[in-house]
């Protein structure tokens, strides 16, 4: 089997000692979760060091796109623990709000506020929550567009621009907050084929520049050239996580194994 | 029997100023009922949405209670029986010093009646943006206050406009049943036209012509409204 080699690797730059040596931006530590008698997540733990890129995949159901909302506590959990930067998420005392506003999200289906602008899009959390001058927080944003390819979509609507370009404000939105931690609920499943491209080159800039990133995709080919480590994940358990090349190589489960002959041989 | 049809009655002294004067209370009722309406209805629709558990239960507890039992009745309410039940000192103020009790009950009784469904399309309206939209907003920092205020409510005050034409008309419509309790609005007025000149047909025509006028103009306002404030990409320009 072949993966397209779509995307440049940026992994050459960088050795996997180093990588281990980075402080941890995101433990998710033996997380349960239950919807009534409906086991959702079951003692899943993982970690994103900070600047790593970790790919969690697996089939629909599975509960990545719900390991994900816990990690910002858009999602509550029973029992485990989650800590961002040093702060609990599932802890009553901690500002979840602040907790929020320095970890970015991104959508499947984008969530841009239709009746705002793009550019308005972009600085309504950066005014109201961080309290930026709004000439400032213009500023910003519209170096964030450029840098997503949108400077001219600036005064459009949502609705007036297409998928691929709706994602990649919606990033540019996250980056705003200038967050320390990025988060990805499969970012291009809900787009067309020719726009996927667009949106996973942005995802590969920011890899490169460093961005910490949690990426829930089925974009094999971002996980295989991207990504640092692989998370899979089958009936809310994590049964595997491991570098990239190894878990492409030499993936050490039955499921993982099956779920990639089929993802791939798709793509 | 020769009906003789007189159409110049409902324009004619004093019936002209009859009518008048009862298109005045109808708006006056109309216009104060939908006031209550209004904030009311938007705050329990509100409420109907938020995370908290006790402040969806209160909102769904005054909708229950104020849907379930019909108008006429409610009237009949606010007019004779809860005075009965208030504080004595409380009752006889309401009872000889309140002016206009006819009025005023219209207004609460037509607003509090109006507000439970008022809410109901609110909550409909908030649900309708969607959990993705209030996700993104909270993951950006935003605090509940703050979703609503700049996300939620703007979206969904826009989908509501529709149905709240409705409920407008509704409002207008329904204050003749003020009449039975006394107050001379607009229906009120055209009866008692009929119950002096004994040309019902004529005075009545008056009346659903003033009604249909009414409301073709509510209805063309809300229209301008809707799209004034409609989203470019998102809704169709009506």
């Amino acid at each position: 089997m072949t993966i397209p080699l779509r995307l440049d690797s940026r992994k050459a730059a960088r050795s996997e000692p180093d990588l281990v040596q980075r402080p941890v931006a995101i433990a998710i530590d033996h997380v349960s979760k239950k919807y009534g008698d409906l086991d959702v997540l079951k003692d899943c733990s993982m970690t994103v060091r900070r600047a790593e890129v970790v790919v969690v995949c697996g089939p629909s159901g599975s509960g990545k796109s719900t390991l994900l909302k816990c990690v910002n506590g858009l999602e509550g959990f029973q029992a485990g623990a989650i800590t961002v930067a040093g702060t609990s998420v599932g802890d009553r005392r901690t500002d979840l709000t602040k907790l929020r506003s320095q970890i970015g999200m991104v959508f499947q289906h984008f969530e841009l506020y239709p009746h705002l602008t793009v550019l308005q899009n972009i600085t309504l959390a950066p005014i109201r929550v961080l309290g930026r001058a709004k000439s400032e927080a213009i500023d910003k944003a519209m170096s964030l567009l450029r840098r997503v390819g949108l400077a001219d979509k600036a005064g459009c609507y949502p609705g007036q621009l297409s998928g691929g370009q709706q994602q990649r404000a919606a990033i540019a939105r996250a980056l705003a907050m200038d967050p320390i931690a990025m988060l990805f609920d499969e970012p291009t499943s809900a787009l067309d084929p020719e726009t996927i491209s667009e949106v996973l080159d942005v995802m590969t800039e920011l890899a490169r520049d460093g961005m910490t990133m949690m990426v829930v995709t089925h974009e094999m080919g971002f996980a295989r050239h991207v990504a640092d480590r692989v998370v899979f994940m089958d009936g809310g358990c994590i049964l595997e996580e491991a570098p990239a090349e190894a878990f492409f190589a030499q993936p050490s489960t039955e499921r993982a194994r099956s779920f990639l002959s089929k993802i791939l041989r798709q793509q | 029997m020769i009906y003789h049809w007189d159409w110049s009655v409902p324009i004619s002294a004093p019936y002209l100023g009859w009518l008048m004067s009862g298109l005045a209370w109808t708006l006056l009722v109309a216009g104060a009922a939908w006031v209550i309406a209004f904030v009311l209805g938007a705050a329990i629709g509100i409420l109907r949405t938020l995370p908290h558990r006790g402040a969806r239960m209160i909102g769904a507890v005054y909708v229950t209670v104020f849907r379930s039992v019909p108008l006429l009745l409610q009237l009949f309410l606010w007019y004779f029986v809860v005075p009965e039940l208030l504080p004595a000192s409380v009752a006889h103020w309401i009872k000889r010093d309140l002016p206009l009790p006819e009025y005023w009950t219209s207004v609460i009784g037509l607003g509090l009646f109006t507000a439970a469904r008022i809410a109901e399309q609110f909550r409909a309206g908030i649900q309708a943006v969607g959990r993705g939209q209030s996700m993104a907003a909270a993951a950006s920092g935003l605090t509940l206050l703050q979703s609503y205020r700049y996300v939620l409510l703007p979206v969904a005050a826009r989908y509501v406009l529709p149905p709240l034409t409705s409920e407008f008309l509704n409002v207008v419509k329904n204050s003749s049943l003020a009449l039975t309790i006394g107050l001379l609005e607009l229906t009120g007025q055209s009866r008692q036209i009929e119950g002096v000149t004994f040309h019902g047909i004529e005075a009545f025509t008056a009346a659903t012509l003033i009604y249909v006028a009414l409301t073709l103009t509510a209805i063309a306002a809300m229209r301008a409204i809707e799209r004034v404030v409609a989203i470019p990409g998102l809704m169709a320009r009506v």
